[in-house]
């Protein structure tokens, strides 16, 4: 090979050019992230202080308050939606790694991966239609619902996953002492894939827990406490909404202060699930 | 010969259990067919998701019948309904998304899967796995306050100054308009459409590679003539869920888009978007028309976003399929 030859330095030209536009893609794609996180934090922090977890918001015109209703709002909702989304998901996920390949478990798998592809708004729209129109109110059971939807192809496919990741020769050992296929799927199999199936859970908490779209009208908003389940509920993220689109000062403060709780939790889950597989693995 | 072991080698079956069928134990057959009920739930709920929309709009669909989707003319006071302008904002809002955030996700993936040192790889796909992390509402937060004001200080003059010629970058500048929405949509599809690709360039078989640069091909070289033809498909599959999402994506977008029903060449100009609409207008709509026609338009994001994801699934999954060498 003539290693001086145009064709030669052509062709590791276009090599070089090629590779630095890969990298400069990604640093691109990351400016958003890094803006993202500097405004939030900039604009938040000076709104975050106790009263903020504690207090209701003011009305307009009056400075300080806080969104205690909203962050104590999205807790529930987002308790609710684990509560009617992850058994559901869980169960769904043990049928699929266990009994995954007749045409029916097919079917199950592709309909969860086309139902995380639906946009989280249709998903408001079909539980209004469904449980507010019924009702007759909007109510956090409503919400919750909604997010529950959101959250039930998630858990089942990383249930499905972390259990197909379990040794099948732990499942021999236990069938060959007799004990029932059920009890050694629930007993052994499920128990080892427990942690990395939280850490999968922890994921779709912290998706679930920013949506807005579906919450606008079934959990919908409250300026006050809502008591119980049954009447309309504050949420962090819906008031973010409603704070940023408003032309008042402080209402924007709001906004920010409860950005930058939200994005933190967020982060968080996010940050953590990551450190927690990764020594798992390490462990391993 | 069949032999049905479970049957001839172990204790005689109840009575029960032959009526129950083949599972030999009571236990086994509860378990499957309990977790088959939640399995089929996820069936059931996206069947019922289609049903009950279309239950919700059918008062608009009598209607307005295919007029709905051709007819720009959206006003609640005359009770008419007609979705173009939003069928319109979504779908170019959408195209602008896809062309940013295509060719930066196509180089993330390559560079993530091919390029970047082994030890690189874990943090920087978490950074870019992180931009889906981010809460839409936060997203249009920044939007509306960050974003907005650059496009409509900075970026907007400059292309009206080097592109004005065209129709798409001419008119008043804003900072809100089709521009943001789009530009928004592509921050928030980069992650689905780079981490899908890469998962996509993993199934490539490493033979391929190593055949490539057997024959002393350079590393794009590598990717161009080994890797990208084995996995077109399963790319244009990341592609369309992109795509998929940018459609059904709902608030950062109208936080940004300017919300209004016009159909405007240009890029500058406010626009609604199909989603959006159903957001802002939903919950004080009045009167059984109106709520059907949001409810249509819902019913035809869902439709199209379904069939949609059934098309991107099915080529990201061929590829996962495809036989070492085959295909090409």
């Amino acid at each position: 090979m003539n290693l001086g030859s145009a064709t030669y330095v052509r062709r590791h030209l276009t090599d070089r050019v090629v590779r630095s536009l890969c990298v400069l893609g990604t640093i691109v794609a990351l400016v958003p992230l890094f803006s993202v996180l500097w405004y939030v934090l900039v604009r938040g922090i000076g709104g975050i202080n106790l009263d903020f977890f504690t207090e209701l918001p003011k009305p307009v015109g009056e400075s300080g308050g806080g969104m205690g209703n909203a962050v104590l709002g999205t807790l529930k909702l987002v308790g609710l939606a684990g509560l009617f989304g992850i058994p559901p998901g869980v169960l769904a996920g043990i049928y699929l790694a266990e009994f995954g390949h007749s045409k029916f478990a097919r079917a199950v798998r592709f309909a969860a991966d086309v139902m995380s592809g639906v946009p989280s708004i249709t998903v408001g729209l079909f539980v209004y239609s469904l449980v507010v129109v019924t009702t007759k109110h909007f109510s956090a059971l409503a919400g919750g619902f909604a997010l529950a939807i959101l959250m039930l192809p998630m858990v089942t496919r990383t249930t499905e996953e972390l259990l197909k990741l379990v040794p099948e020769s732990l499942r021999e050992a236990a069938l060959g002492l007799g004990v029932p296929k059920w009890r050694a799927t629930l007993r052994i199999m499920l128990r080892t894939a427990l942690p990395g199936i939280a850490v999968g859970i922890m994921l779709s908490v912290a998706r679930v827990a920013g949506e807005t779209a579906p919450l606008l009208f079934t959990a919908f908003n409250n300026r006050f406490w809502s008591t119980g389940v049954n009447e309309p509920t504050a949420s962090l993220s819906v008031n973010i909404y409603t704070n940023a689109v408003s032309p008042y000062e402080d209402w924007h403060r709001q906004a920010w202060a409860a950005a930058l709780v939200l994005l933190m939790t967020v982060l968080v889950l996010n940050v953590s699930a990551r450190f927690l597989v990764r020594t798992r693995v390490r462990a391993r | 010969m069949t032999v049905r072991s479970d049957v001839s080698l172990v204790r005689p079956r109840s009575k029960l259990q032959l009526m129950l069928g083949r599972e030999a134990n009571f236990g086994d057959l509860a378990f499957r067919r309990i977790t088959a009920l939640f399995a089929g739930s996820v069936i059931v709920l996206l069947l019922w998701m289609a049903w009950e929309m279309g239950l919700a709009s059918r008062l608009s669909l009598a209607h307005f019948g295919l007029g709905f989707i051709t007819s720009t003319d959206w006003d609640p006071v005359r009770d008419q309904y007609g979705g173009l302008p939003f069928v319109y904002g979504t779908v170019v809002s959408s195209l602008v998304a896809l062309v940013i955030a295509v060719p930066i996700s196509l180089g993330i993936a390559i560079y993530l899967s091919e390029l970047a040192h082994p030890k690189l790889r874990g943090p920087m796909g978490f950074l870019v796995e992180l931009l889906a992390a981010v809460p839409s509402v936060v997203y249009g937060l920044w939007g509306i306050f960050a974003l907005a004001p650059w496009l409509r200080e900075s970026v907007e003059p400059l292309l009206a100054k080097t592109l004005g010629f065209l129709p798409l970058f001419q008119g008043p500048q804003h900072g809100f308009g089709m521009l943001a929405g789009g530009i928004i949509l592509a921050i928030m599809i980069t992650p689905t459409v780079s981490s899908v690709s890469r998962e996509v360039l993993r199934a490539v078989p490493a033979a391929l590679r190593e055949g490539a640069i057997g024959l002393g091909a350079t590393r794009w070289e590598v990717v161009r003539v080994a890797v990208l033809p084995y996995a077109k498909s399963g790319l244009v599959g990341a592609i369309i869920l992109g795509l998929g999402r940018a459609l059904g994506e709902t608030m950062a977008i109208t936080m940004v888009i300017g919300n209004r029903s016009e159909i405007a060449a240009s890029l500058f100009a406010p626009s609604y978007t199909m989603a959006s609409v159903i957001a802002n207008e939903f919950t004080e709509a009045t009167g059984q028309l109106y709520l059907a026609a949001l409810a249509e338009v819902g019913l035809l994001l869902f439709g199209v976003t379904v069939a949609l994801n059934v098309f991107a699934r099915l080529l990201v999954w061929r590829v996962g399929k495809m036989p070492e060498g085959g295909q090409l």
